[in-house]
């Protein structure tokens, strides 16, 4: 016999999980950061001298000013490699290990709910919460992309070829689709760190520390066709999308590579949950 | 290190240890190819079989024993035996015996370059054939004649054709980039003149004579071969060079004084046109009867891929089995794909030789730009294959309109400036080297000497493969030279020449007009829609010997049909994603599947006992041990009924929050079990949610108030909002206004208070208490055991650990008192008094005292 209105599928609502994660100074510092990055950028453009405008080399960064979306695809391009992977493992790594840490997760596994429940929820939340600040960064460029260079067509880097923006707007949203994705590895990871430990920078650290080993490891010439496994190789592999003939094909071994570490990792955590000691 | 932490460290690096092993060993470069044994062959040839030559050969026996078909590997212009050297390695692993020379006139052969004639050099190599037949290791069709097979690069591609065609031993070639028609391919002609007439490539002639003229000190490397191998040591004598050496290094007289003439006029004479197609298939039309897999380059302005459909019609003419492959490079740079140019020249001996029934490719292959690969951002090559070799006029025709009126086109004194089209060796500097099949660097006309007729931007993507035909008019007096490039044109790019080909003409011009089709380069290009096809008319280029004279002439269309030839039986092979792509994924969800339902804790649904429905606790056996070790509960056995105020006594390490823990459902009992109301306490029990717990110190979010901690938390619980009492257990909190502050701020003592405020929340049946008055003030105290006795009452049950006796004896019905984790003595507390009245005193601290053992 249980308590009168208890059922463990009702135990801790996504809402809730939200609000308690929303409140924290680090959920709100990480998206002020995430959201102002844009608009420091463009500050810096407009105050950066203006003698990259030839035409020539044509990279990413030369053509920011072209117009808003240019300038999105720039700032996710800085953004994308560490700051939105630290977001990430930031809300995934912190999640567990910091109500550990709190002594608070004594006493929602004695509320009771159950450990699978509480991994889940707290899973869906903090994915979501990397999920938007993947998104933040994009969406908050575009905005201020096109309020400081005004709303163009996209030219792409290397033959300087121009698409039209409104062609452009949905591979955008596969590249954020994409850049989620891609996260993933570092968002298990984080979240396997999290449940094995009481300490969030720990868990955090942990999940940055691994991205950085890769990220030597993918320069390792010698390694050969080795690196492609790495969990870290296909990261940039969205800008491809924005190419004129847009190529699929490294999203898809991107998206491959970051499913097979992430699921194998997101088991591990659950297994490891079931069978733990709470004794912090 | 413990024994458990031991095992899981061995293990992991163990692991490790596995995979670094396994990587290093994928990565490991294997052991070298097969070293073959240097001979010297001597033979004999010339015209009248009186030369005695010595050629530097090395033989390479097949790997794997028993007979083997032989393979007779050439070397290209300038090159030597040790240039193909790596290729007859891997041969002779593939199991042929296999047989690289210099040719006479190259590395330390002795002889002259005569240009694959077949007096010298194709005698040569039959002598070469007489030698692998007596070869034990060699398989023999007949006494004297090898199953033997012969392929080669440009020069040493020529002697493998015209071989074939002098030699029936032969049984199959894979010639690459090579010509067949050497007097054609120094003097092109695109409307079909023929050489006679033809324009002089001079950049290529120079460097193809160079090439061969480079050893200008030729004597004394082939007498070092000669002193080699009579045995005589001693230092070469420093040999003269004579002018005739100086001028023609190691060709043969005969030919340098042929070139000689031609490149100083520019025209080709009879005498040099049938010089140069002796040594051309084009002279053994028809005695090529064997299987030829035939390979040219789309990047090669010497030896355009005309060549080699020429060679494979002569040859597919005879009846034998001919394929066509062209690659993306060529004599003018580009990926030369020895890879690919490997793999099919083996697999056409394991068909042709071996015959071992191993599939040949299909009829025609193209090798095409694939675009970048994702991985290594390096270009890729992808192969489209046909089911048979078109021609150049392709399988079907496509019919563009040209567009443009008549335009002037001067010829500027000296042949200079002049336009680029191409650089012989050194046209990867003008871009595009690295490109795929058809891609081309950029190129350069001169305003003035062009005329330019365009199409309209193409409706859809068109893929040309073979030569396009256009037909010009030419006005004005006396001959012409002129250069016919097709461009594929798009708005704010540089327009590319596929291939950077040109095709030379020579026109008479008449005032009326002298019409000319001419026959474009064949390349194999995926021209975009929305491209133009550019026609452009130069008078000029660096490449070609160019008239003196300077001239005016005016260029129009003839016809405004540009011809454009499509392969339509061409398809790309379908590039499906990479195995792993699914496969990976799909093996690693099977694997998550596994590890979680491995991994699920055992737990046979175990039945509630009914007889305990309304007991609150009951702890049979209860049995906790840590990985040191420790028992830190042992066998722990004691029962709580409803009302009582139960007392967990002990001093401190007696495990009575490991006990506690393990009510919580915190940590896994490694024996025995607890009951609560009747049903087994396992992490995340429904019974639980009967249960309120305060357990070692306050669990709250800092960054929260007190009321939204609490609230949240109830919210956590999923019961409803009603059930909580919210209100009366901050009255107990008793935190007045801090209760909206955020808990961070708050006091050790209002946090234990707010702690045991959400154990309440929701009244529960069973309220477990972990030393709950630490920290508390004694007015506080003297509250919480006033509200601790009250909530007893009314049905609902206490238990309250505590290391103070005076504690527990003011507040509790009952105690259970416990030592190094095993129960030393459990009843009412009035029942521990009575006892210790035996012993002469009341006192708790001594009945404990005496109870745990201490008091001796």
């Amino acid at each position: 016999m249980t308590a009168t209105g208890y059922a463990p599928g009702r135990t801790l609502p996504l809402r809730v999980e939200f609000v308690r994660q929303f409140r924290r100074r680090r959920t709100m510092v990480m998206f002020g950061l995430l959201a102002a990055l844009p608009w420091i950028l463009v500050v810096a453009f407009q105050f950066g001298p203006n003698n990259n405008r030839n035409g020539n080399g044509l990279r990413i960064s030369d053509l920011a000013m072209e117009g808003g979306l240019n300038f999105a695809a720039f700032a996710l391009s800085v953004s994308a490699s560490f700051l939105l992977m630290v977001a990430v493992a930031l809300f995934c790594g912190d999640t567990v290990a910091s109500e550990a840490n709190w002594s608070s997760l004594r006493y929602l596994l004695a509320a009771p709910i159950p450990r699978d429940r509480l991994l889940r929820q707290k899973l869906i939340v903090a994915l979501t919460y990397s999920a938007a600040a993947v998104t933040v960064v994009p969406v908050m460029a575009v905005l201020a992309g096109t309020l400081a260079f005004g709303w163009n067509d996209v030219r792409v880097p290397g033959t300087g070829e121009v698409i039209a923006a409104l062609d452009v707007l949905p591979k955008f949203g596969i590249v954020i689709l994409y850049a989620m994705v891609t996260n993933l590895v570092v968002a298990s990871l984080a979240f396997l760190l999290s449940v094995s430990t009481d300490s969030p920078l720990g868990a955090v650290g942990g999940a940055v520390g691994l991205v950085i080993v890769s990220t030597i490891l993918q320069a390792v010439e010698a390694l050969g066709g080795l690196r492609e496994f790495l969990p870290t190789f296909w990261n940039t592999a969205w800008l491809d999308a924005l190419a004129p003939v847009p190529d699929y094909s490294g999203m898809i071994k991107g998206t491959a590579i970051a499913v097979t570490y992430a699921a194998v990792l997101l088991a591990f955590a659950f297994r490891r949950f079931r069978r733990k000691d709470v004794v912090s | 290190m413990t024994f458990r932490g031991g095992r899981r460290g061995l293990a992991v690096l163990a692991a490790v240890l596995v995979a670094v092993a396994g990587i290093i060993w994928i990565a490991w470069p294997s052991d070298g190819l097969p070293q073959g044994q240097d001979v010297v062959i001597p033979v004999v040839d010339g015209p009248a079989d009186d030369q005695k030559v010595l050629i530097d050969a090395s033989y390479f026996p097949p790997e794997g024993g028993g007979r083997a078909p032989a393979v007779l590997l050439g070397h290209g212009f300038g090159g030597s035996k040790t240039s193909v050297r790596e290729q007859a390695g891997q041969l002779a692993e593939q199991g042929y015996a296999v047989l690289t020379w210099s040719a006479r006139g190259f590395g330390r052969s002795t002889g002259e370059i005569a240009l694959n004639s077949p007096d010298y050099e194709v005698k040569d190599v039959r002598q070469l054939i007489d030698w692998l037949a007596k070869k034990p290791e060699v398989l023999l069709d007949a006494d004297g004649d090898p199953r033997v097979g012969m392929a080669g690069g440009s020069y040493g591609g020529a002697i493998a054709l015209m071989t074939a065609a002098y030699d029936a031993r032969v049984d199959a070639i894979a010639p690459s980039i090579t010509w067949y028609d050497l007097a054609d391919a120094l003097f092109p002609e695109a409307s079909g003149a023929g050489p006679a007439t033809g324009v002089f490539k001079k950049m290529w002639a120079g460097i193809f004579f160079s090439a061969g003229g480079s050893g200008l000190n030729p004597a004394s490397q082939a007498d070092g071969l000669a002193r080699l191998l009579n045995g005589s040591t001693g230092q070469p004598a420093p040999a003269g060079v004579t002018p005739d050496q100086a001028q023609c290094g190691r060709f043969l007289p005969a030919i340098c004084a042929v070139y000689q003439q031609i490149a100083a006029t520019g025209k080709a004479t009879p005498e040099a046109v049938d010089l140069l197609r002796r040594s051309s298939p084009v002279s053994v039309q028809g005695r090529i009867k064997v299987p030829s897999l035939i390979i040219q380059g789309q990047r090669d302005s010497l030896f355009p891929l005309g060549h080699a459909d020429l060679n494979a019609k002569a040859i597919a003419a005879t009846g034998a089995p001919v394929e066509v492959a062209w690659i993306a490079g060529g004599h003018d740079g580009g990926d030369a794909e020895a890879d690919f140019v490997f793999a099919q020249t083996l697999n056409w001996f394991d068909a042709h030789l071996k015959k071992d029934g191993a599939a040949t490719g299909q009829g025609f292959t193209v090798s095409r730009d694939g675009g970048r690969d994702p991985g290594t951002r390096q270009n890729v090559l992808l192969h489209a294959e046909g089911e048979s070799y078109p021609g150049l006029g392709g399988t079907v025709t496509t019919n563009l309109d040209l567009l443009g009126p008549d335009q002037e086109v001067a010829t500027p004194p000296g042949g200079s400036p002049a336009a680029i089209s191409s650089v012989p060796g050194l046209s990867g500097l003008l871009g595009g080297g690295a490109g795929g099949g058809g891609s081309a660097g950029a190129s350069l006309d001169l305003p003035g000497q062009v005329a330019v007729f365009q199409t309209r931007p193409l409706d859809r993507t068109l893929t040309v493969t073979g030569s396009p035909t256009a037909e010009i008019k030419v006005y004005g007096e006396g001959e012409v030279t002129l250069f016919a490039k097709l461009y594929d044109a798009a708005s704010g790019q540089l327009a590319v020449l596929p291939g950077g080909l040109a095709a030379p003409l020579r026109v008479a011009a008449t005032p009326t007009g002298t019409p000319v089709t001419v026959t474009l380069p064949a390349i194999d290009r995926r021209v975009e829609a929305g491209h133009v096809l550019r026609l452009a008319i130069t008078t000029t280029d660096m490449a070609y010997a160019l008239p003196a004279q300077p001239s005016v002439h005016r260029v129009g269309l003839a016809s405004t049909t540009l011809t454009m030839p499509v392969d339509s039986g061409l398809a790309a092979p379908a590039q499906g994603p990479a195995w792993w792509t699914w496969a990976f994924p799909l093996v690693s969800v099977l694997a998550a599947a596994v590890i979680l339902l491995t991994g699920r804790p055992r737990r046979a649904a175990v039945a509630p006992d009914p007889a305990l429905a309304e007991v609150p606790l009951q702890i049979t056996g209860l049995t906790k041990r840590y990985k040191n070790g420790h028992k830190a509960v042992d066998e722990l056995s004691f029962r709580v009924e409803k009302g009582q105020v139960l007392g967990l006594l002990g001093p401190n390490g007696a495990g009575k929050t490991t006990t506690m823990r393990m009510m919580m459902g915190l940590i896994h009992p490694d024996g025995g079990e607890i009951r609560i109301f009747g049903e087994k306490v396992v992490p995340g029990s429904p019974v639980l949610s009967r249960l309120g717990s305060f357990v070692e110190g306050a669990g709250f979010l800092p960054h929260l108030s007190g009321r939204d901690n609490l609230k949240l938390y109830w919210q956590a619980t999923g019961r409803p909002e009603g059930d909580a009492h919210l209100e009366e257990a901050l009255e107990i909190a008793g935190l007045g206004a801090a209760v909206e502050r955020a808990v961070r701020t708050y006091s050790q003592g209002m946090r234990q208070r707010l702690a045991i405020a959400q154990a309440m929340l929701g009244l529960p049946d069973l309220l477990v208490l972990d030393e709950p008055t630490n920290g508390l003030d004694p007015p506080q105290i003297a509250e919480m055991r006033r509200v601790l006795k009250a909530y007893a009452t009314e049905g609902r049950t206490v238990i309250v650990s505590s290391h103070l006796l005076g504690e527990v004896e003011q507040t509790c019905s009952h105690a259970v008192v416990m030592h190094r984790g095993r129960l030393v003595s459990a009843g009412p507390v009035a029942e521990l008094l009575r006892r210790g009245e035996l012993n002469g005193s009341t006192r708790l601290e001594d009945v404990f005292l005496d109870l745990i053992g201490e008091n001796a």
